[in-house]
């Protein structure tokens, strides 16, 4: 019964291996078998462990027959985007400049996977360097939609996204700069959480857009997105903007999952939400509704600066981007030119025979924007904006718990339709990047699908550390509907 | 139309950012640059007079820790991908010219 087992949520597949029901063995060759089978179609993965994972399966349900406690993901195969460094196998960012790096260290969230006793099975494929929205910008390799392969999964977390759905893991970590959660997880149908920024350790997450990065789980449920938070969220001495539990306490997600806010209130922005698909809105209004049956309170709000959130990110991120990844130097590790005629070289032949088109365009638009002269006019400018823009969401969340809104406008695009105009590309973040803006959580979760049968992701945004109020709020609606249960079709 | 960057500043911030554009690179990013730049003109329909700059979201102070060795990388990991080594160094091409005069 391999398809049913695939279907098992992480916390249920977990307990039955705790309990003996089920071989954390048997698990981890299901899904490897699922890979061999799909995986050649979707191409969600840079790298695959198959010995290892099995290996440390094998570990896990000899501990469980000795009598021996494990942890709470105790032999769950899980998957990690490869922007998270790890002491095996490669660490690639989907770059081509570190195609052969072994990083010397695991990121944090890799230690606290591996210490709930998760089976790490891959590493999936991300726009390369987590810059871009489709998985397109991989250096290494295509992913498609497993909802209908000539069109894209979402980026950057495409691989993620795309694995979790096609029941090529139980639960994956993507990361999110702009979207990079939450817009896969919408586009493939699954559950994509962006934590609050500073709650989950980017120690080891290979740095794109500083102040913005944030690590976060893409699961099949709100219920899995709790589990997993529960393992990776907490303070890092490693990790100087993690953030003091003594000033933010990590709540026991999981555990409080199903338990309805009361009262409460949600605000949606009409005027912003105008321009997405009318399918989507259709889908958003429906899911509303759904709220308003339970109770809920709904209420119309103008936040005046969103519609100016992707002019500031592109300056703020790509700013970011330029600083950080200066480090590729082709002298310390990663890709170097052959040949170089003198010093300088190895810096510019070496990035310029290695970083794809798009990351170099946003080096250049980081540089340019911090550049003498054009400082104040572009980086100062978005900074300004930016206090702009989380004060509409401070203003907002005195009125109410949350707010939900599309995550894209668009369903899945074909791949190829805007990979030629990076600006088309930008725009399609207009929903998802005010909350990296702004540093709060959001989460993306199906609510429903268009005529294409492609799914449609709900967004609902909450406030800094309000990450057990909006998994309950998340769960709430999950609960009432069953968008979530559905797979692809070309998954049997 | 005009561009809001021409191919000598692409060339310059290309200079910049330590990459070499191959001039059909610089042609390309010339037009596509000038379409996002465009596009943060947007900016400047807020008057932002009085908004401090947010560089980070949340209030971020300095961490200190206690002044002690604590374990590292060591040698040989921090060696371990470099594109070429030479004994317990990174070895690069030759950085001054031999006319220097230096």
């Amino acid at each position: 019964m391999p398809n049913k087992l695939l279907n098992t949520g992480c916390k249920e597949l977990r307990d039955k291996i705790a309990s003996g029901q089920i071989k954390s063995i048997t698990a981890t060759q299901t899904v490897f078998d699922a890979i061999e089978k799909y995986e050649p179609a979707i191409g969600a993965y840079i790298s695959t462990f198959k010995e290892q994972a099995l290996a440390k399966a094998g570990e896990i349900d000899n501990k469980i027959a000795a009598g021996e406690p494990v942890g709470q993901l105790a032999g769950v195969p899980v998957a990690i985007k490869d922007n998270m460094c790890t002491t095996f196998g490669a660490t690639t960012c989907a770059s081509k400049i570190l195609e052969n790096f072994h990083a010397p260290y695991n990121a944090t969230v890799v230690e606290k996977l591996l210490t709930a006793d998760a089976v790490i099975i891959g590493k999936t494929n991300l726009d390369e360097f987590a810059m871009g929205s489709s998985t397109e910008n991989s250096g290494l390799k295509k992913t498609v939609n497993p909802w209908d392969t000539n069109r894209v999964p979402g980026g950057s977390s495409g691989g993620s996204a795309a694995a979790v759905a096609s029941r090529l893991c139980f639960a994956a970590l993507g990361s999110d700069t702009g979207g990079s959660i939450r817009q896969p997880a919408s586009l493939c149908g699954v559950v994509g959480l962006k934590p609050t920024y500073g709650r989950v350790s980017r120690f080891g997450l290979v740095a794109f857009g500083s102040s913005l990065d944030q690590i976060g789980p893409v699961t099949r449920t709100v219920a899995d997105s709790a589990l997993m938070m529960d393992v990776i969220a907490g303070h890092d001495p490693a990790d100087s903007t993690s953030v003091d539990e003594a000033a933010a306490p990590v709540c026991d997600y999981l555990e409080k999952i199903d338990e309805p806010v009361e009262k409460l209130k949600i605000a949606v922005v009409p005027q912003f939400n105008a321009g997405a698909d009318k399918q989507v809105q259709k889908s958003i209004a429906d899911a509303i509704d759904v709220y308003k049956k339970l109770g809920a309170d709904i209420i119309e709000i103008n936040m005046p600066h969103l519609d100016y959130a992707i002019a500031a990110y592109y300056i703020i991120a790509t700013a970011e981007a330029s600083s950080n990844l200066a480090r590729y130097d082709g002298v310390h590790y990663g890709h170097r030119t052959e040949n170089p005629k003198d010093y300088i070289e190895v810096y510019s032949k070496s990035r310029a025979e290695a970083f794809g088109k798009e990351v170099k365009r946003r080096i250049m638009l980081g540089t340019y924007a911090l550049s003498s002269g054009y400082y104040d006019a572009y980086y100062l400018k978005a900074l300004k904006v930016r206090n702009l823009i989380r004060g509409d969401f401070t203003d907002a969340f005195e009125k109410c718990d949350c707010i939900v809104m599309p995550v894209s406008p668009t369903t899945a695009f074909k791949i190829g339709e805007k990979i030629d105009d990076p600006l088309t590309m930008y725009l399609s973040d207009i929903y998802t990047i005010a909350a990296n803006l702004a540093g709060i959580p959001a989460i993306s979760i199906p609510c429903g699908f268009d005529n294409n049968n492609l799914p449609i992701g709900l967004q609902i945004l909450a406030p800094a550390f309000a990450e057990d109020k909006l998994l309950r709020i998340a769960r709430m609606y999950e609960n009432q509907t069953d968008w979530y249960k559905r797979k692809p079709p070309m998954i049997s | 139309m005009v561009e809001k960057i021409d191919q000598a500043q692409v060339k310059k911030v290309a200079k910049l950012s330590r990459l070499q554009l191959s001039d059909a690179e610089v042609d390309e990013f010339t037009h596509q640059l000038s379409a996002v730049l465009g596009y943060m003109e947007k900016l400047n329909e807020l008057d932002t007079t009085d908004v401090e700059p947010l560089a980070h979201c949340l209030p971020i102070t300095n961490v200190f820790r206690e002044d002690k060795i604590k374990e590292s990388l060591g040698t040989e990991k921090t060696l371990a991908n470099a594109p070429q080594r030479d004994g317990d160094f990174f070895k690069v091409p030759k950085i001054l010219d031999d006319s220097s005069g230096a």
